[in-house]
Parts: structure tokens; C-alpha cells; sequence
């Protein structure tokens, strides 16, 4: 498969030429929409006076809750999400109305004359004060196995815990757009940037009181997603299609940078507790965790990211017993949501929290004691087996791990960096290694299934259809890539489509890392579905016209007399003989030709055969279809076998630390992801290196605060700071591993999903800066806040020099 | 409450272009509403993020920061006037044998700022690559492949 596959849009985009949602040729009328924002975090919604603003020039309409002729709710789980409140404000800034009008900056003059009175409410801005006010979103959760508390009494040593995780906003640079329209028809025609075109138009169906098949919802491409397009991209689907069925006219939403981090949810905070058993030498023999996810206002996605937690805070370590509980803080905040990696990194920070704290407990090498507890195959009594009953799959964890630290000469590196050490007081380097295992699939069984649709044109030109969307991850030109290898065919003859709900219904979100895995088999079903169909046909050709070589010259067809009307199938094609089916087992398409196995000099033009389905009336649109199999999970139980494979990994980073500032710099970073087979190599590692660079800034740099009213104070790039290109250390080595045996899955032509797992590489960024604050001092715990900014490193050598 | 319209007449990619607008309209709103000019993008509206840049007689500017008004007198070129058809810089190149581009939104400003780089120096060191990388945040590619797109221009035996 090509290696140096480039991004399909690739020349589009350096020429500025690739257009998104809110770049399209703007119709005639085009509206446009701005909100009203809510001054309180918690307050009750008394009256709405919309009359002034009405009034203004170029105002066409002012929408409430009342003006929604359907139901007011966009909660993907729970329905306790409503497009605009009606009684009550649920987080400050929340939209309480938008003002419709012919250019945004009349509808935002316009917002800043509806008149709101409002009944403040106290209310609760973090995780603490929901635990102490006991606010929490649905039941507790559970994931356990064996007895923690005999394992726990039985252990050598116990440690307990706790540690608080920030959060994350997305800042894709596409902020959140959609443009609404009415057609000719009356049906709804959404382009919106949107991870979930499938939910995007259900939500707006519902919200509007009409059946989806009047919602048509397109994708041209993201901004960038991250998570943050998966359910969030529905509200302001939501207002646009109801400005749009309001006025008749086109509408349009695009946030501002501001509105959309006031506005959307981001990753969860979490906060853990946890105690830990374990013996001499680290082996850890029982755990009790506890995690509460910030969830915000309405519950959106966070049961399954909670979940997702839930399940990787044992990253990649045999714990014997185990009992995780999880729970869902309601905060007068922005309702958090999908963010790359879902609940996993913050599960799996907790994770290696706690080895760090067993290893320096015991005042041993943190890397020694984390190989020492990994998942292994073939061990007795078992060690492969997670805590909710799914065993780690091909287990290539160790084979990485010890390739990686023979790579990064982690062994040398730590001699190197401890004499550094003693010769510098006031700078201090550290060094980690850390191991990343992802599941792969949605927790949600009934999620784990993709649609796809491939029409042959008579010219033997191909068009594409798939239910995902390409956010800059390059799913569209993987699809490209699978479709060609499995048609056999060159890439330029296939064009991939806008992502659209009138191609292929009923899709999932492109999330989970599943995009690849899920539409590469839905496109390779179809296109096998296609060549199953013309494969009798070029056999019979082949059979009646054996081809002289050499075979005609592209593009000018069969030159051999009667190809056109040759077919020897009855109508339909359905009546192959006996000795065609055989034969048609054996043809092989490959390189814009087909032929027969045997006889690879005798071969036919693609279009060719193209030409002769048509004519031999076999029809050339198919659709794909699939589901991953053997997946189950009962989350009552907490128990199941949820992921098709897990995703592998390891990272080796070295920092320096600044004791006077806690400045850090990172000095070399060496990655080694597993992708399986590579679709796309020159992809993939764009994922690796983009995954980490984004999972460094979550843990290093970006920091959300609110103030005491409960509005968001970094909603700026000047105050929420993500990685530039300085943070990037010029060492920075990213290899893809060769596994050593092959897979028991059968993952699209052997590949890996690749989207969120490299995000949790960077978790050795934090591990190492733990590693270089350790060194000022001898404490046997060294607590370090998450995000680990400069202050936070401050505040954790302070402790440890005063330990 | 809204002043009257006023006749701007730009340069841009070479072309002249003249609107009735809002006096305090923006370069970049002046390009992407008026002119649909729209590989010029709208990351933060505060001239951080770096994603509105175009070339303002061959140097660096952010569109979101410029009064369109002030700039009647200059020659703007933007990402569409970078590279023509399937004749693209060396940079747009690079940029995609190198894979530095994922969502595509950082792009354009990434190619600007190199283009004016590289015309000011074709072989420029890793300091000025890295400072010109600096003016645009990307939040996908992790810079990497962007940073070896410029070492591979600026490595060039020929300079265009």
C-alpha cells in the first residue's frame, strides 16, 4: 500500500482553495445569527423582551424557546438539554436567545438590546463544591473484580491518594458553523462542521417536530474536531435550521473564538481518590478507585467518557482486585463532552499516578516497577485479563516497551541525566517512560457499525460515500486508499465525496478511533460487493475474447470486434455458467486491469469491463455494510469484552526543569506507536506526532479558569495558551512498530486506528517533569497538579525541597 | 447607527477590487465577505492564533488586526495568490510531501509566512524558520511535519 499517501485535499488546502461550512458561496438573503448570553452561571429566567431588538434595522427575528415548534431538547443520552433554556440559565453565558438578522453585526448591536431579568441562583463552579452539595448526574458506576478489600488488607504496603485533572478545550481553529437552508421542497439542507452529520440531522428533525428523512445534513470537511463536533456541533445546527424555518430565508451560524469556548463543553476535569496495595517490589495487588467527572450543566456524552476512564485507568497493569467507581458532577458549568481519547487519558493519568507513587514508595525505578506490572500473555496464574473480562488481545506491549527503551538508550540517558543532577543545584532534568494500551471501538456496542456506498459510473470513473467525516485526520484518504486497493484500481478514477446523510443513513459519529476501522470495511464490503458482480462478466470476455497482447492502450477501449455486445449472460447477468462462476473466482483486479489469475498477460481494461456490466444490465451502485464482531458490554455490570483490539504504544521523554521559575523545556521526546499495518504511513504519523503535541499542552500548558461568578476567563488564545511550535522539541523521534506476529483481528487490511491513542503518549511528559522535580529533593511522594504549568511545578519543588 | 458606506479600492493577487463598505471593516472581512476570497481564515479575531495572514507588500500581516481603509495604497497578496494552478512554491510543495497539513485551516498562513521568508532569505537557519513557524498556531500536526516542510526549502540547492 502506498506509504507516502498525501492528505486527499492536500493541494486545496496550501492553495487555500479547500473550502469549509462557513466558505461556501453565500446564497441570496443569507442571514445570520448571533445569542443573547446569560450574565449568571445558575439563575431563573423571569421574563425575555425581545421587542427592542426586533425593532432594529435588519433584524428579521429574535428566537426563544417558544419559537421551537418541536421538542427543545439536544441531549444525545439524557433529554435534559434544552437549544435555548426556557425557565432557567444552567452555566454563565449560555445562549438564552439568538437574534436573527442580515449581517452578524446587526444581530450582535441586536443582542445587546433583548432584555433579560433574571432571579440569580447560587451555584456550584467545580467539582468540590458538587461532591459536597452531592450534585451529580445519573447513578454511581461500577467496573470491579475480585475482593479489594482482602486484597488490600492481604497487601505488604497500601498507599492512598487523590489528584485533580484539568480539563481541555478542543480549539479546533474551525470554530463551531453551520449554514441552514429551506430548498425548493421544504426539505432542511444543513452544511455543518459536525463529527456526526447522522445526529446533527436527527436533533435538528426533532427540534423542528418533522421526520429526519426532511433533514439532509453535509459535511464538507472540519477545522479540526477533536471530539469537540461530536455532539456539540447540534445546538447551532439546531438555530440555524430554526432561523432558516422561521424566515424562510438561508441562515448561518460561525462563533466567534470567545463564544465558542464560553459556549461549548470540553474535555472532563476529574478528580481521583485512590488506595493501592501492593508488595515489595511493586507488584500491585489491589486497587479502589474513585473518579467524579466535571459533566457540567446536562449530561451529553459524559456516562460513556466516564466509562471510557473507568476502563483505562489501568492503562497497562495487571491489577488482581479492583473496584472503580465513577460518578458525574453537575456544575453550573459549559456541559463537557467528547475529547480526543474520551475519558481514557484522564483514567489512565490516574493510572500512572499511581505507579509513580507505588515505585517511589518503595524507592524503586519507576520504569522498572511499570514493566513489572504490565498485562502479560501466557503467564500462570493469568495476568492478561482486564478488570471488566476483556483479555488484552494481542499483547505486544512488552516487545514495544523493551524495543523502545533499547531505541531511546533509556538506560544510558538515566545515568547521564542523575550526574547532571548532582552538578546542577537549581536545573534538574528528568526522564520517563510510559506505556499507552487503548481499546478500540465504542463502549456502545450498537455504535460500532459504518455504511458505505459506491457508485461505478459507465466511464469506469468511481464516487465514494462513506458516513465519515474528514477533520484534517485524514479518514477520506484512507477511504481513497482502501477503495482503490480493493477495486484495483488507481486513485485518480475515485472521488470521494461530501459527507451526507442522503448517501449513507444512520452512521455513527467519526470518534473512537473507529473511522478507519469501521468505513474501510463498509467501503471494502462495497466495492467487493461490485467486482463480485462484474467478475463473471470480464471472465466471460476474457473467455470468448482472449486479449493478443499487448492489451489495448487506456482510455480508448476494447478494440476486439463485438466486445460491446458480447456478453453471454442472460439479462440481469444472474445466469453465469458453472464453468464462469469458477472462473470468476480466479479473476483479479489490479492496476486499472483485469485478468485472469493464470493468464496475467490477457487482460482487460477496467473501464472496459465497466462498459460491459452496463451493457449486460448488472447494476454498478452498491452499498457496504458493517459491524465489528464479537463486541459486547452490560455497563450495569461494568463487564464485557467492549474493544475489537487495543492500540499499543510507548513514549521516552526527557525534561529540564527550572527551579527558580518551573519553567521546563523538553529536550527529546521518542515515540513507538503501534498502527498494525499502516494505510497510510505519512497519516499516521502525523496522528502520532499531532496526538502527543496536543496530549503535552492538555498536561503542560493549557489551563481553564473561571472566575467566582463562574465565567470563563481563559476564552482567548492570548489567555488559554496550546502548543506552539516551540514547545516541540527539535529531538523528536517517531517510529511505527513492527509487530512480531501477526494479529487475531481482522482489522481493515490489518491496520490500527490511530486518532486518540498517541494523545496518551504524552503522559510521559508529565512523568518525566515529576521525575526532574523529584530530583531537587527526597521525597518519597511528589504531588504535581495536572496541568503542570510552570507555577504548578513551582509549587511541587517547593514541596519536595521542603519534604 | 450604522456610518455610511465607504468606496474601498484594494490590490489584491494583482487584481483591483472596489466595495461600498463599512468604514472600520477588517482586511479579512474585507477579503472573505466582500471579495469570497476566503483562504484568508477567522481563528480568533484577536491576531494570535495567526490563521488570517496575508503577504501586505511582501510582508507578514494579520487581516484580522487591518483596518481594510489604511491599505489602498498597497499591494495584498493572499494564500490564492501563492503558487498558480499545479505550479505551487516550493513550500506547497514541501507541505504536502512532508504531510504538514491536516485540517488544513493553519495552512494558508503557514505558506504565507514562509513565502515571504523565503524570499527575503532562501536559506534561512533554524531560529528564523522556527520564528516564522511561531506566528501561526496549528492544533493538529504537532509542528513537526511543518518544521521539516521548511528545512527541506530551506535545504535547496536552488532558491526560486
Amino acid at each position: 500500500m502506498s506509504k507516502a499517501t498525501t492528505h486527499e485535499s492536500a493541494v486545496g488546502h496550501v492553495s487555500g482553495r479547500a473550502i469549509y461550512a462557513d466558505e461556501q458561496h453565500p446564497p441570496a438573503g443569507l442571514l445570520s445569527l448571533y445569542p443573547v448570553q446569560a450574565p449568571h452561571a445558575h439563575a431563573r429566567i423571569l421574563a425575555i423582551d425581545t421587542a427592542a431588538a426586533r425593532a432594529l434595522p435588519g433584524v428579521h427575528a429574535v428566537l426563544t424557546a417558544a419559537d421551537i415548534p418541536g421538542t427543545n431538547d439536544l441531549g444525545p443520552i439524557v433529554h435534559d438539554e434544552p437549544v435555548m433554556p426556557a425557565d432557567h440559565v444552567s452555566y454563565f453565558g449560555q445562549a438564552v436567545a439568538w437574534v436573527v438578522a442580515d449581517s452578524e453585526a446587526q444581530a450582535m448591536a441586536a443582542a445587546r438590546q433583548v432584555k433579560v431579568e433574571y432571579e440569580a441562583l447560587p451555584a456550584l463552579l467545580d467539582v468540590h463544591a458538587a461532591i459536597a452539595a452531592e450534585s451529580f448526574h445519573l447513578p454511581p458506576a461500577r467496573v470491579e473484580r475480585g475482593d479489594v478489600s482482602a486484597g488490600l488488607a492481604a497487601a505488604t504496603h497500601r498507599l492512598s491518594g487523590e489528584l485533580l485533572i484539568g480539563g481541555q478545550d478542543h480549539f479546533y481553529l474551525e470554530t463551531q458553523a453551520c449554514w441552514a437552508s429551506i430548498d425548493s421542497e421544504g426539505l432542511v439542507q444543513l452544511v455543518s462542521s459536525t463529527q456526526h452529520p447522522s445526529e446533527t440531522q436527527h436533533m435538528v428533525a426533532h427540534v423542528l417536530g418533522i421526520a429526519s428523512h426532511r433533514v439532509v445534513c453535509r459535511c464538507l470537511r472540519m477545522g479540526g474536531g477533536f471530539g469537540g463536533k461530536e455532539t456539540q456541533a447540534n445546538p447551532f445546527a439546531a438555530v440555524a435550521a430554526l432561523a432558516a424555518w422561521k424566515t424562510g430565508r438561508p441562515a448561518r451560524v460561525k462563533l466567534h473564538r470567545a463564544l465558542d469556548m464560553q459556549l461549548t463543553g470540553k474535555r472532563h476535569p476529574f478528580f481521583a481518590r485512590f488506595t493501592v496495595g501492593f508488595d515489595d517490589d511493586g507488584l500491585l495487588q489491589a486497587a479502589r478507585i474513585d473518579l467524579v467527572a466535571d459533566g457540567g450543566w446536562s449530561v451529553d456524552l459524559s456516562p460513556p467518557v466516564l466509562m471510557r476512564a473507568m476502563v483505562h485507568v489501568d492503562n497497562a497493569y495487571f491489577i488482581p482486585h479492583v473496584e472503580v467507581q465513577g460518578r458525574i458532577a453537575k456544575t453550573h458549568l459549559a456541559s463537557n463532552t467528547a475529547f480526543r481519547g474520551f475519558g481514557g487519558p484522564q483514567g489512565m493519568v490516574v493510572g500512572e499516578e499511581i505507579l509513580d507513587r507505588v515505585a517511589r514508595f518503595l524507592g524503586l525505578p519507576v520504569d522498572q516497577v511499570r514493566e513489572r506490572n504490565f498485562y502479560r500473555e501466557g503467564c500462570t496464574p493469568d495476568r492478561n485479563q482486564t478488570h471488566y473480562g476483556q483479555p488484552v488481545v494481542d499483547n505486544h506491549l512488552p516487545e514495544l516497551w523493551a524495543q523502545l527503551r533499547t531505541s531511546s538508550a533509556y538506560d544510558l540517558r538515566r545515568a547521564e541525566l542523575d550526574a547532571f543532577n548532582r552538578e546542577h543545584p537549581q536545573r534538574k532534568r528528568g526522564l520517563a517512560i510510559t506505556p499507552v494500551k487503548f481499546g478500540i471501538s465504542f463502549n456502545k456496542t450498537e455504535y460500532n457499525q459504518a455504511g458505505a456506498l459506491v457508485l461505478i459510473y459507465s466511464d469506469g470513473s468511481v464516487q465514494l460515500n462513506h458516513g465519515g467525516t474528514e477533520m484534517g485526520q485524514g479518514l477520506h484518504t484512507k477511504m481513497l486508499a482502501v477503495a482503490a486497493r480493493t477495486l484495483g484500481i488507481s486513485q485518480s478514477r475515485i472521488q470521494i465525496m461530501v459527507t451526507s446523510t442522503d448517501k449513507v443513513p444512520n452512521t455513527s459519529a467519526t470518534a473512537a478511533s473507529s473511522g478507519s476501522d469501521l468505513n474501510g470495511q463498509a467501503v471494502k464490503a462495497a466495492c467487493e460487493t461490485l467486482l463480485a458482480r462484474m467478475a463473471p462478466i470480464a471472465a466471460a470476455s476474457l473467455r470468448v475474447h482472449p486479449l493478443p497482447n499487448p492489451s489495448p492502450i487506456e482510455g480508448e477501449g476494447l478494440k476486439t470486434p463485438g466486445s460491446d455486445r458480447s456478453s453471454p449472460l442472460s439479462p440481469g447477468g444472474r445466469e453465469v455458467g458453472r464453468e464462469g462462476a469458477d472462473e470468476a473466482a480466479d479473476i483479479v483486479f489490479a492496476d486499472d486491469r483485469v485478468f485472469h489469475r493464470d493468464r496475467p498477460e490477457h487482460s482487460l481494461a477496467f473501464h472496459d469491463v465497466v462498459r460491459s456490466t452496463y451493457n449486460a444490465r448488472v447494476s454498478l451502485a452498491a452499498t457496504g455494510y458493517y459491524r465489528t464482531p464479537g463486541l459486547s458490554w452490560d455497563p450495569k455490570l461494568g463487564r464485557g469484552h467492549p474493544f475489537y483490539y487495543f492500540a499499543f504504544g510507548a513514549a521516552v521523554c526527557e525534561v529540564e526543569v527550572c527551579g527558580l521559575t518551573g519553567v521546563h523545556s523538553l529536550r527529546r521526546v521518542d515515540l513507538l506507536h503501534d498502527v498494525g499495518d499502516s494505510i497510510a504511513e505519512l497519516i499516521d504519523r502525523g496522528q502520532i506526532e499531532g496526538g502527543f503535541v496536543q496530549g503535552m499542552g492538555w498536561l503542560t500548558s493549557e489551563e481553564l479558569r473561571w472566575n467566582a461568578q463562574g465565567r470563563l476567563l481563559t476564552d482567548a488564545p492570548s489567555t488559554y495558551k496550546i502548543p506552539t511550535v516551540g514547545d516541540v522539541p527539535e529531538d523528536f523521534r517517531v517510529d511505527l512498530f513492527r509487530r512480531s506476529k501477526p494479529p487475531s483481528t481482522n482489522v481493515i487490511f490489518h491496520s490500527k486506528g490511530v486518532g486518540e491513542p498517541p494523545l496518551m503518549l504524552a503522559i510521559a511528559v508529565r512523568e518525566a517533569i515529576r521525575d526532574a522535580v523529584a530530583a531537587f529533593g527526597d521525597a518519597r511522594v511528589v504531588e504535581l497538579a495536572s496541568p503542570s504549568t510552570p507555577e504548578a511545578i513551582y509549587h511541587a519543588i517547593v514541596k519536595v525541597r521542603g519534604a | 447607527m450604522n456610518p455610511a458606506p465607504h468606496l474601498l479600492r484594494l490590490n489584491i493577487n494583482g487584481q483591483c477590487h472596489t466595495r461600498a463598505v463599512a468604514p472600520a471593516i477588517t482586511l479579512l472581512d474585507f477579503l472573505r465577505e466582500e471579495i469570497g476570497l476566503t483562504g484568508s481564515k477567522r481563528g480568533c479575531d484577536l491576531g494570535e492564533c495567526g490563521c488570517c495572514a496575508v503577504l501586505v507588500d511582501g510582508a507578514p500581516m494579520l487581516s484580522c488586526l487591518l483596518p481594510a481603509a489604511d491599505l489602498e495604497a498597497s499591494a495584498i497578496t493572499t494564500i490564492e495568490g501563492i503558487g498558480c494552478g499545479s505550479d505551487l512554491h516550493p513550500l506547497q510543495e514541501a507541505m504536502i510531501e512532508h504531510g504538514a497539513i491536516q485540517c488544513g485551516y493553519c495552512t494558508p498562513a503557514m505558506v504565507l509566512n514562509g513565502v515571504a521568508l523565503f524570499a527575503r532569505e532562501p536559506h534561512p537557519d533554524e531560529h528564523a524558520m522556527q520564528t516564522t513557524i511561531a506566528a501561526t498556531t496549528c492544533r493538529c500536526t504537532g509542528y513537526n511535519a511543518i518544521r521539516n516542510a521548511y528545512r527541506a526549502v530551506a535545504a535547496r540547492e536552488e532558491s526560486r
